[in-house]
């Protein structure tokens, strides 16, 4: 369960590269916690952090530019491999609320949604050209909007995205499925006497 | 006459309690929830913050694999990291809590959660299986519809034994032909991710189907089905058959006399009908097919073992060119005679009784080099003791081998099983990511034919030269 998402106005931190799989994201190793809080100190460890723990500084997330952004913008197939939430928690602690990219992972985009980390998929021409902006414009704004699904880019170029329906709602009312499954035990007990469970 | 279904369609409709609307998903039934140490707590923790029960204790199952040492300190298996240690202690207070069945530390049937369920007979054709682990695709060899899902959902399913899931489309990979020998079923899917990509079965549901499928035993249906995350679909299936029933046939927890009957019964019209609908079709022809090998940093970068690196020249692509730069591989070159410094054989990809037998009968009177080691990882306690009983370990002993206690060991590298920096290990395993088997570990990910080849070599070697 997350705070209702509201409109967003941020800059954005590039990570353009495609196929970033989550062992990336949060490498395994940070697995062994019991919570869900303080992965952001580890989001893309080893691509941040040289062998002695110094920042590398060509990597994005390092960018004096990208503190305090709340978007990541990233290519395709982003958060592809392995099924850990751990991924959107680290994205999340970092303070993002949304990420950008060309495509998503099925997984990945599901345990996002779930922790009010918003994915937006745009299409390729267009995923381009704001990477382009970002790498020279580092403190370029983009707003995005849930409700109606635009997302207001620089260079006034808006697109809109797609999201199911359900996801959206749940994001937008903070609605926790959790308990909306709960709420539905007598019919998924009335479904297993009928069904023989 | 209903329209013509899917194998997926078939178990997917079983499964709904409520049908998915434009306005919501699905309600999916899940009959079989597969637990284990690293993605369960805060699932756990989520129930008891809001006073829930496990509604079907019954229904799930809870094992330790990740994080679980290989080696026997004194007689046993002692956790030093700290942090481990608590999330296996977690996993164990959480199961007796909430009266959740669990092999822990010491159990015999312990082993790697996606090895253990179909070993133990808890994976049946037909059922819906999940698991906090993107492997659980490994089921689908059962034609069980089986797929990961994340740890908010491990909560949905231990609250209420159900998902909500919007349906997704389905896909035919067919494969004709015959594997040539020493080409094996790993070889096949990382040809099949190789040549539809990492994210190729995106938003679908693979049936693997075609003569090759059918010859298949158990243990390499498993391998297939276990990668088809890799080729980023949500889950892969085959459809079940007498290889399956013979396989299932008294195990623990399969159905016996009458009601083994009634399942087979049941278990044969799990197939998908002719005419049905896929919504993507793709025909491999295994007959051309060598053993494969990757070379980059992800399961889709993947060569004949025998064939030169992809030229870059010509192509503009900035991974492949980052790929070559942290494998510390030339584009142009052969893999054959690369310095292999670690070889790991296991996982839930490869570390079943069928896959030792593979590795050992390389092994069998040969050493492995002195430049490299290896390390054998049964996937569960029992297939270490039949692999003991078989005389396998002696094989792997004797040739210098590591021989392990059970776990996921060495391929996700959480128990302190790992490659260093800058060394080249071929691995069975399902992942060749950065960092995946070690921070800076460079992974070729292989058959077990072709990881002990290499052993004994020291080197990338073709098994087809050792057969």
């Amino acid at each position: 369960m997350s705070a209702p998402w509201t409109p967003l106005a941020s800059h954005a931190v590039l990570v353009a590269r495609d196929d970033v799989d989550t062992d990336q994201i949060i490498p395994a190793r940070f697995l062994t916690t019991t919570t869900r809080s303080g992965l952001g100190t580890h989001l893309f460890s080893d691509w941040r952090y040289d062998a002695t723990g110094a920042p590398h500084g060509a990597f994005g997330l390092n960018a004096p530019a990208a503190q305090g952004a709340a978007i990541l913008v990233g290519g395709q197939n982003f958060g592809c491999g392995s099924s850990r939430e751990h991924a959107p928690w680290a994205l999340s602690d970092w303070g993002l609320r949304a990420i950008i990219a060309g495509s998503f992972a099925d997984i990945f985009r599901s345990n996002a949604h779930k922790n009010g980390l918003l994915t937006i998929a745009l299409d390729a021409p267009t995923l381009a050209s704001l990477h382009a902006t970002i790498a020279q414009e580092p403190q370029a704004m983009i707003r995005v909007d849930l409700s109606e699904q635009r997302v207001y880019l620089p260079n006034d170029i808006t697109a809109s995205f797609s999201i199911d329906p359900f996801s959206k709602r749940c994001l937008l009312e903070g609605l926790d499925e959790l308990g909306a499954l709960v709420a539905m035990l007598p019919a998924i007990e009335a479904w297993e006497a009928a069904c023989a469970r | 006459m209903s329209a013509p279904r899917t194998l997926f369609e078939k178990v997917w409709d079983a499964h709904v309690v409520r049908a998915g609307t434009a306005e919501a998903p699905a309600v999916l039934y899940v009959d079989l929830h597969l637990v284990h140490e690293v993605t369960s707590p805060q699932a756990f923790t989520a129930l008891r913050e809001r006073g829930l029960r496990v509604h079907r204790p019954d229904r799930t199952v809870a094992t330790m694999d990740h994080s679980t040492p290989t080696v026997l300190t004194g007689g046993r298996l002692a956790v030093t990291d700290a942090a481990a240690g608590k999330q296996l202690d977690a996993l164990a207070e959480n199961c007796a809590d909430f009266g959740v069945p669990m092999y822990g530390m010491d159990d015999e049937r312990r082993g790697i959660v996606h090895v253990i369920g179909p070993e133990l007979g808890r994976t049946q054709p037909g059922m819906t299986i999940v698991c906090g682990d993107s492997h659980t695709s490994t089921h689908g060899a059962f034609g069980a519809l089986a797929f990961g899902i994340g740890t908010s959902e491990v909560g949905h399913v231990l609250a209420t034994q159900c998902l909500l899931q919007s349906r997704p489309k389905t896909m035919e990979v067919r494969v004709d032909g015959a594997l040539a020998p020493g080409v094996s079923a790993k070889d096949l899917i990382l040809a099949i991710i190789a040549q539809i990509g990492v994210s190729g079965g995106t938003g679908h549901v693979i049936e693997y189907r075609g003569e090759v499928i059918r010859a298949l035993d158990m243990e390499g249906r498993m391998t297939v089905c276990n990668m088809s995350i890799e080729a980023g679909a949500r889950a892969g299936m085959i459809a079940p058959d007498e290889t399956t029933f013979a396989w299932l046939a008294g195990r623990e927890f399969s159905p016996t006399g009458a009601a083994w009957e009634a399942a087979v019964t049941d278990w044969r019209t799990l197939h998908t009908d002719s005419g049905a609908h896929f919504d993507r079709r793709v025909i491999i022809d295994a007959s051309t097919l060598a053993p494969m090998i990757t070379w980059g940093t992800n399961p889709g970068m993947a060569i004949a073992v025998d064939a030169q690196l992809p030229d870059t020249s010509s192509d503009k692509d900035p991974a492949l060119a980052r790929a070559y730069a942290y494998m510390g591989l030339e584009p142009g070159q052969r893999l054959l005679g690369q310095r292999v410094d670690v070889v790991f054989i296991g996982s839930c990809t490869n570390g079943r009784i069928d896959d030792l037998r593979a590795a050992a009968g390389v092994l069998r009177g040969r050493r492995v080099a002195a430049n490299t080691r290896m390390l054998v990882v049964p996937g569960s306690q029992r297939v270490k003791r039949q692999a003991e009983r078989e005389g396998l370990a002696d094989i792997f002993r004797a040739a210098g081998a590591e021989w392990r206690e059970s776990g996921c060991s060495m391929c996700i590298a959480m128990n302190g099983d790992t490659v260093g920096a800058g060394q080249y290990a071929v691995s069975t395993s399902n992942r060749n990511f950065e960092g995946r088997q070690g921070k800076g570990a460079r992974t070729l990910l292989a058959s077990p034919l072709t990881a002990a080849a290499s052993a004994v070599a020291g080197a990338v070697a073709d098994p087809r030269s050792l057969l």
